[in-house]
């Protein structure tokens, strides 16, 4: 395989619900994703066994190209004319996914670090243990035992360093006896990367109770982070244990030509894979109908987030919980009851399978999808940061604007492209709501390009990566990603009707087009080639990504919506007032042509 | 003919239903396979390890974890009562002497050298399985529980809270339209599974738990009266653990909405026998809904159906509307038109078109409708 690139390449995604096959063919120099077929997931009742679902989905993929691919249950490689393929790679989130239990000593270093490690290994972290987090240890005995978990990732402890906090955690840890989420007859991985002068008790506490897998510290040191021999062992685990519970996975494993990865931790390789070769900074979401992961590359350090009860169908109503009611109803440019609101959303988390059928529920939807989606990306925030407890050197120019550590790595004004995927972004009956989704929830700044994964093909793209860049690249460019446009955001405040921008856009091969935006305008231009030029000079106190004042210059992309120009000012806020703000509300709503009149 | 693939709520005059009863943990299955079992017959028992206390000895007697070992007067497996000195020290003055005296009543589960924590475990909880419905054991699953089969009426809601219970049915209202208020609640309701109609507020379900109900079926509820009885918002749909005094299933939705007719004539058929119900409710992969469960053949019944009903839709079916602007309304399915239509939100849309009591006409997405039985 090495030595021979595969020219036709089968990818599945077993999802909770459905199981999306791809196929892509090498067309000259390029890969394209040429057919795609999908059936249901068939890890539950009455199938239990995974790859019955996958098998459907590849014969629908067969039929629609003429290709055959299958020998019975057996994928037929490598390709020869019409018939085969040359490699057939999976992931997976079926069962719900990976589910982890993390603790490390100290809840703000390592509890983080070891936080970072396990979502970064596509993880749904299920708590956070720490000597510190303000739990009575009885508390947390009792927390280990509730809570089944597939595997749990123990951390605590610079290499060298004080050894009683963690083996502490190890004995809480053997008295609760946790058992595994799936199959009680074996003992839960316990992989421990933490002070590695603790490793002899670690071992002489935890050996005989739980499958124990001993790997490097997670912090070696407080300044360095060493997040991938955990994160590798994870991976290890996840398909040697977690993987062969679940029904059918020990055959999936054996038809794959490469690792099967968990979903989410495809998207987080594909995301980097992209903010790599571009040289962005990317922020990729995934909103679904019971979580939400946020991924995000900035100055080349990968971060992934996954908010577990923020979703559009089955946490619905956790949105409403989390946000508040005032939170969803300001996004509403009509009156509704809340008793009303209440129980429409409640209707939608019993029964998820529903879609709005007017105009008012959509936007009812789309008040809710900005929620999740800024509450997700204010976890991310929250996790995506430096590390903490570290020492900095400071010289006596720091002396007005000393930081603490561990601050936030996302910059918004520095964010240079946001992707969306998930049902209410890939799927919104105009683009223009998926974009103004985005930019209500997270308010970049500056200059930021928007894109969706039309039918979410990042996760088959990502487990792809691993056997061919090339591939995952060319398809990612050419068939995953549907442009959308840019987004300009001049930060700062103004009274209402103030010039803040002089702004040109120069479309690669097209005409110039120029003009001046007003605060509390939001100004849609049609642009719809992949390239152009933007010239921006900001008035006095306004930054678009030069400081305040200052002009730029910089490139930009157009897609099916173009570009927005958002004069409503940064920080954003909606109109206190209420008649004030439902009528700003309609302003902007018409102004980009997101809903039918 | 055209049909449409449709998941619908069971209502079964009368099915064969199957209770797969397991411990969490390992334990004793007390019944064996062909038994009869009554609802709250113990079919499988374990004993849960207590909770477990640690007590940070070198702490408590100013010591290094490693010097604690000459000053324990209790080892490893030793039983202790709450108050019990667990260690002391040995001061020259009397008066500066330090006892570190246990918390709980157990057994002292460990002791470390490195923390200076004696781990101290309240004795085993035992944790009895019911047999939840009244029926026969087909299966025993060795170590862990049963499985129970009983023939009689099956109902599945669409929401519920609170866990286990039973008791005979008592039908509180006289049509499925009507609102069970607090008067409807009499004290000879306790111990029953009241049934209302389409609509039980905050008042009724105070009363309900006042008077010992042991559970209520309503079409609707209201969520502000669910959040004022829980205290917190539901966020995600995973019940059956509320502890709030009674168990609540809601047949039809959140709002005002009659139970549907049929369930609620159903329910009147089986009016005084004794029923199995539970609230937990589970919406995501394994979904589980409230159910309601009456043993034995309803009138008029003599045998049971052993089909799970064919699972999709064709003109002539009952539905019900389940999503806004039409939200609770019945009628019939006209016609499955197959190609993709556009509605007022612009989305494309597989569709139906249904025709109300009235003869008006609606259209609606397919993924908003649910089959009635008939």
């Amino acid at each position: 395989m090495e030595n021979k690139e595969p020219q036709i390449i089968i990818a599945t995604d077993c999802g909770s619900t459905t199981t999306k096959a791809i196929l892509i063919e090498k067309k000259g120099d390029t890969y394209r994703q040429t057919f795609r077929g999908e059936a249901p997931t068939t890890v539950e009742a009455p199938f239990e066994d995974v790859t019955k679902g996958v098998l459907n989905a590849i014969t629908e993929v067969e039929e629609l190209s003429g290709r055959k691919i299958l020998d019975g249950e057996r994928i037929i490689t490598p390709a020869k004319g019409d018939v085969g393929v040359d490699v057939y790679v999976s992931t997976s989130s079926a069962g719900g996914g990976l589910q982890m239990m993390v603790a490390g000593a100290v809840k703000a270093m390592t509890g983080e670090s070891a936080q970072r490690c396990a979502l970064g290994a596509g993880a749904i972290v299920m708590d956070v243990l720490a000597s510190n987090d303000g739990r009575a240890d009885h508390e947390k005995i009792e927390r280990i035992r509730q809570l089944r978990p597939d595997m749990m990732l123990l951390s605590g402890g610079t290499d060298g360093g004080t050894v009683t906090h963690v083996v502490e955690l190890a004995q809480f840890l053997k008295a609760a006896d946790p058992k595994p989420r799936l199959g009680a007859s074996y003992k839960l991985p316990v992989i421990y990367a933490g002070n590695n002068k603790a490793q002899p008790q670690i071992k002489e506490i935890l050996d005989d109770r739980t499958a124990l897998i001993v790997t490097e510290n997670l912090r070696p040191v407080l300044e360095r982070e060493n997040l991938m021999p955990a994160r590798h062992k994870i991976h290890d685990i996840f398909l040697e244990h977690v993987m062969q519970q679940a029904p059918g996975y020990p055959k999936l494993m054996k038809m794959v030509g490469a690792p099967i990865m968990p979903t989410p931790a495809a998207v987080g390789t594909m995301t980097e894979k992209f903010a790599k070769a571009n040289d962005y900074n990317v922020l990729a979401v995934d909103i679904g109908g019971a979580t939400t992961d946020v991924f995000s590359v900035f100055t080349g350090v990968f971060n992934r987030t996954v908010s577990a009860n923020l979703g559009m169908s089955y946490s619905i109503s956790n949105v409403m919980a989390e946000a508040g009611l005032p939170n969803l109803l300001r996004w509403l440019p009509f009156d509704i009851d809340e008793q009303d609101l209440r129980n429409r959303l409640k209707n939608k988390m019993i029964r998820p399978t529903t879609i709005p059928q007017t105009v008012e529920e959509l936007q009812v939807e789309h008040a809710v999808s900005r929620e999740a989606l800024r509450l997700a990306f204010e976890q991310h925030k929250a996790l995506a940061v430096g590390l903490k407890g570290v020492q900095q050197e400071r010289s006596i120019s720091d002396a007005f604007d000393q930081t603490a550590s561990g601050q936030s790595l996302i910059s918004l004004m520095h964010l240079d492209y946001i992707i969306g995927s998930g049902g209410i972004l890939a799927h919104s009956p105009r683009r223009t709501q998926s974009m103004m989704m985005m930019i209500d929830a997270y308010q970049p700044e500056g200059v930021t390009m928007f894109a969706v994964d039309s039918i979410f093909m990042m996760p088959h793209l990502g487990v792809l990566s691993q056997i061919s860049e090339k591939a995952a690249l060319d398809v990612f460019y050419h068939d995953c990603l549907v442009r959308l446009g840019t987004c300009v955001a001049p930060k700062g405040l103004a009274k209402e009707g103030a010039n803040i921008l002089d702004w040109e856009l120069v479309p690669e091969g097209g005409k110039p087009v120029s003009g001046t935006l007003r605060f509390g305008e939001l100004l849609h231009l049609p642009f719809a080639e992949s390239k152009g030029k933007l010239v921006l000079k900001p008035a006095k106190g306004f930054d678009v990504g030069a400081g305040p004042g200052n002009s730029r210059e910089a490139k930009c992309e157009g897609g099916q919506v173009g570009l927005i120009l958002d004069g409503r000012g940064r920080p954003f806020e909606l109109p206190k007032a209420h008649a004030r703000r439902i009528a700003e509300l309609n302003k902007w709503y018409k102004a980009m042509e997101m809903y039918p009149a | 003919m055209a049909h449409a693939y449709t998941p619908g709520l069971k209502v079964i005059p009368c099915t064969v239903l199957r209770k797969r009863r397991v411990l969490p943990i390992p334990g004793k299955v007390l019944a064996s396979e062909g038994q009869e079992v009554g609802a709250t017959d113990v079919v499988a028992q374990t004993e849960l390890p207590g909770k477990v206390f640690p007590v940070n000895i070198a702490n408590r007697l100013s010591v290094t974890p490693d010097e604690i070992p000459p000053f324990l007067l209790k080892k490893v497996g030793d039983p202790v009562k709450k108050g019990e000195i667990l260690a002391e020290n040995k001061p020259f003055v009397k008066w500066f002497k330090t006892t570190v005296e246990s918390p709980i009543s157990g057994t002292v589960d460990s002791v470390s050298d490195i923390t200076g924590q004696m781990l101290l475990r309240e004795p085993p909880k035992v944790l009895p399985l019911q047999s939840y419905i009244k029926g026969k054991v087909v299966e025993v699953h060795p170590n862990f529980g049963v499985t129970v089969e009983t023939e009689g009426t099956f109902i599945q809601g669409i929401f519920g809270i609170g866990g286990e219970t039973n008791g005979p049915i008592a039908m509180a209202v006289e049509t499925p339209d009507e609102e069970l208020t607090p008067e409807h609640i009499k004290a000879e309701h306790k111990g029953k599974i009241v049934i209302g109609g389409k609509h039980a507020g905050l008042a009724t379900i105070k009363r309900a738990i006042e008077a010992g109900v042991h559970a209520i079926v309503v079409g609707g509820i209201h969520d502000r009266d669910l959040r004022q009885i829980l205290g917190y918002d539901i966020g995600v749909a995973v019940t059956g653990t509320e502890k709030i005094g009674v168990t609540l299933i809601v047949t039809e939705g959140f709002g005002l909405i009659p139970m549907a007719e049929y369930t609620f004539k159903l329910l009147a058929s089986r009016n005084g026998e004794n029923a199995s119900v539970s609230g937990a409710t589970q919406i995501r992969a394994g979904v589980m809904r409230p159910e309601i469960i009456v043993p034995g053949y309803p009138k008029d019944v003599k045998e049971c159906k052993r089909e799970e009903g064919r699972g999709w839709i064709e003109p002539g079916d009952p539905v019900r509307i389940i999503r806004e602007p039409h939200f609770g309304i019945i009628g019939t399915v006209l016609s499955l038109p197959p190609e993709l239509t556009k509605c007022a939100s612009e989305s494309h849309v597989r569709v139906l078109e249904v025709q109300l009591a009235d003869g008006t006409k609606l259209t609606v997405p397919r993924a908003n409708i649910e089959v009635l039985e008939k």
